[in-house]
C-alpha cells in the first residue's frame, strides 16, 4: 500500500511521526529517503521522543549508527556513505535485532534489508513544505492504513 | 609515569607513549583517509579491517620510537567511545592484551576528553577553563573547574559543525572532507549572502546547524533554478562566517558567564583557519589555545594525556570487562 501526503510545515512532520510511533513493534524498520535537508533527521527526532527516548537525538551521519534507549531500543542510521558498497555487516545485528531501526538513505543498502519495511520518501516543495510518499507491504500495510485513515478524517 | 595511549575510534590507528600526561615520546598515527576518500566518508567495516591490519605495526613502532619496553609502562589508556563500534573494539582488545600480558593497569578514556587534553600537551591548563569541542561528530561547550571534571554546558541539537561543512561541500560539488576545502575557498571570498546565525541569541549554550544547512541548500537550489552563477568562494565565505559567528559568540557568552581563565578549542574543526582567526580577534582578555595541527586530528597522545589525569583523579583502573561503546556521555 502506498499513500502520498503533503506536509505543510515541521508541525505536520511532528504529527506524522506521532502517528507512526503509535504503531511501533519489535524489529520494526523504517527507511527514509530524500535530499539533504528534506527532513529525515527532523522526522526521526520527533519519532524518538514519541517512543520514549529522553536523550537528544542528533545526526548519525558521522558514526553511521547511533543507539538510543526508549520504550524500545532505537537504532538510528545514516547509510549515505555506503552508496558504492551497498552493505555493512556491522549493521546486521541491529537491523535484524529487537529494536526499531530508522535508516536514512536506506536504498543504498537495499540488498541487506528485508523485503518488508515502512518507507518514507521526502520531497522538498519549498522551504517549509514537503511531499511524502509512504509505502508498506505485509506487516507494514497496517501502519500505512492507519496513517491513511487518520488523514482522511 | 609512562602512559601507553591507544586510539582507534574512527579512521586513524594510533599508539603513543606520553610521560606524565605532557611529554610525548612517540605518537604514531596510521591514517586511512585515502582509503575512505572515494566513499565520501569513513566506511565502518573497511575501517575495522584496516585497524586490524595496522595495529600490531603501530604498537611496535610507538614502543621502539619511544625507546622504552612494555615493562616500563605504568598505565594503558585506550579510547572506549564514542566512535565506530567495530573500530573501537580493535583498540580496546589490543590494549587489553598488553594489559593482561604485562600486568599493567588499563583505563578506558572518552574520546572527547582526549581532544580536550590535546591542549594540555603544548599549553597546559588553568582552571576554570572553557572548551569548545568541534568536529565531524561533535559540537559542544564544556566547562572544566579542575582536572578531569567536565560539565557540558550545551551541544548541537542536530548536525555537528564538521558534518555541516561536509554537507555544504557536497551541495557545491566540492570533495570530501568538506572542512578544509570550504575553509580554503572561504579565504578567497566575501560574506555576500548573509546567511542566518542560528540560535545565536537563544540564551543557552546549545547549537543547531541543520536549519542553516537546509537554508543554504535552498538558496543554492533557487540560484540554480534562476540560472544565476554561484560564486563558490563567496558562498563558502558566507557559510563559514555564519558558522564561526555562532561558535565564537556562544563561546564568549559562556566565557563571560563562568569567568574562565582560558578558552581551548578542540577537535578536527579546530584546524579551521576562519575559526582560529575569529576566536583570537574577538577574545583578547584571556588566552585562547588551539592544539597544534598534529593533535587536532585523532591521535593517541591526547588519549594518553587524558588517561593519565583520569587515573590520577579516580585512582582506579578498569577491569578486563572494559568494552567499546558507540555512544558515550562525557560527564558520566
Amino acid at each position: 500500500m502506498e499513500i502520498k501526503l503533503r506536509l505543510n510545515s515541521v508541525k505536520d512532520t511532528e504529527i506524522l511521526a506521532k502517528i507512526i510511533s503509535e504503531k511501533v513493534f519489535k524489529g520494526m524498520i523504517i527507511g527514509l529517503k530524500g535530499d539533504l535537508g528534506s527532513g529525515k533527521t527532523t522526522f526521526t527526532k520527533f519519532f524518538s521522543k514519541n517512543i520514549g527516548v529522553r536523550d537528544n537525538l542528533n545526526s548519525p551521519t558521522f558514526t553511521i549508527l547511533k543507539i538510543y534507549d526508549g520504550n524500545h531500543p532505537l537504532y538510528h542510521m545514516d547509510v549515505y556513505r555506503l552508496e558504492d558498497i551497498g552493505y555493512d555487516y556491522e549493521l546486521d545485528e541491529f537491523i535484524y535485532g529487537d529494536g526499531i531501526s530508522v535508516i536514512e538513505w536506506y536504498p543504498y543498502i537495499n540488498k541487506m534489508l528485508p523485503n518488508e519495511l515502512l518507507s518514507i520518501d521526502f520531497r522538498v516543495i519549498d522551504e517549509q513544505k514537503r511531499d511524502v510518499v509512504i509505502k508498506g507491504e505485509g506487516i507494514y500495510e497496517e501502519v500505512v492504513k492507519t496513517i491513511s485513515h487518520r488523514y482522511s478524517n | 609515569m609512562y602512559v601507553l595511549g591507544v586510539e582507534t575510534s574512527c579512521d586513524e590507528t594510533s599508539v603513543s607513549i606520553v610521560k606524565d600526561g605532557k611529554f610525548v615520546l612517540s605518537n604514531v598515527v596510521l591514517s586511512q583517509i585515502e582509503i575512505h576518500k572515494e566513499y565520501g566518508g569513513v566506511v565502518p567495516e573497511i575501517a575495522s579491517r584496516e585497524h586490524v591490519k595496522g595495529i600490531t605495526y603501530v604498537f611496535d613502532k610507538a614502543i621502539s620510537e619511544a625507546g622504552i619496553n612494555f615493562e616500563d609502562i605504568g598505565l594503558i589508556a585506550v579510547t572506549k567511545g564514542p566512535g565506530l563500534i567495530g573500530s573501537l573494539l580493535i583498540g580496546v582488545n589490543a590494549a587489553k592484551v598488553i594489559s593482561l600480558n604485562y600486568n599493567i593497569p588499563i583505563v578506558g578514556v572518552h574520546h572527547i576528553a582526549g581532544h580536550i587534553y590535546a591542549n594540555y600537551i603544548d599549553n597546559g591548563m588553568e582552571f576554570p577553563l572553557l572548551a569548545l569541542v568541534v568536529s565531524g561528530g561533535h559540537t559542544e561547550l564544556i566547562l572544566m573547574e579542575e582536572h578531569y571534571d567536565f560539565k557540558k554546558l550545551g551541544e548541537t541539537q542536530d548536525d555537528a559543525v564538521g558534518e555541516a561543512y561536509d554537507k555544504v561541500a557536497r551541495i557545491l560539488g566540492l570533495p570530501y572532507p568538506g572542512g578544509p576545502i570550504v575553509d580554503k575557498k572561504a579565504a578567497l571570498g566575501k560574506d555576500t549572502m548573509k546567511f542566518p546565525r542560528p540560535m545565536v541569541d537563544s540564551g543557552d549554550f546549545n547549537f543547531s546547524f541543520s536549519g542553516l544547512k537546509s537554508h543554504v541548500i535552498n538558496v543554492h537550489h533557487n540560484m540554480l533554478q534562476r540560472h544565476e552563477d554561484v560564486n563558490i568562494e563567496d558562498f563558502c565565505a558566507s557559510f563559514q562566517e555564519a558558522v564561526t559567528d555562532v561558535l565564537v559568540s556562544k563561546t564568549i557568552q559562556a566565557k563571560n558567564m563562568f569567568d574562565v581563565k582560558q578558552v581551548i578549542v578542540a577537535g578536527g574543526v579546530a584546524a579551521n583557519s576562519g575559526l582560529r582567526r575569529k576566536m583570537k580577534e574577538r577574545i583578547t582578555d584571556i588566552p585562547v589555545y588551539f592544539p597544534k595541527m598534529a593533535y587536532c586530528t585523532d591521535n593517541a597522545a591526547m588519549i594518553a594525556s587524558a588517561g593519565y589525569f583520569q587515573y590520577l583523579k579516580h585512582q582506579k583502573a578498569d577491569d578486563l570487562f572494559l568494552n567499546g561503546q558507540s555512544r558515550l556521555n562525557l560527564e558520566g
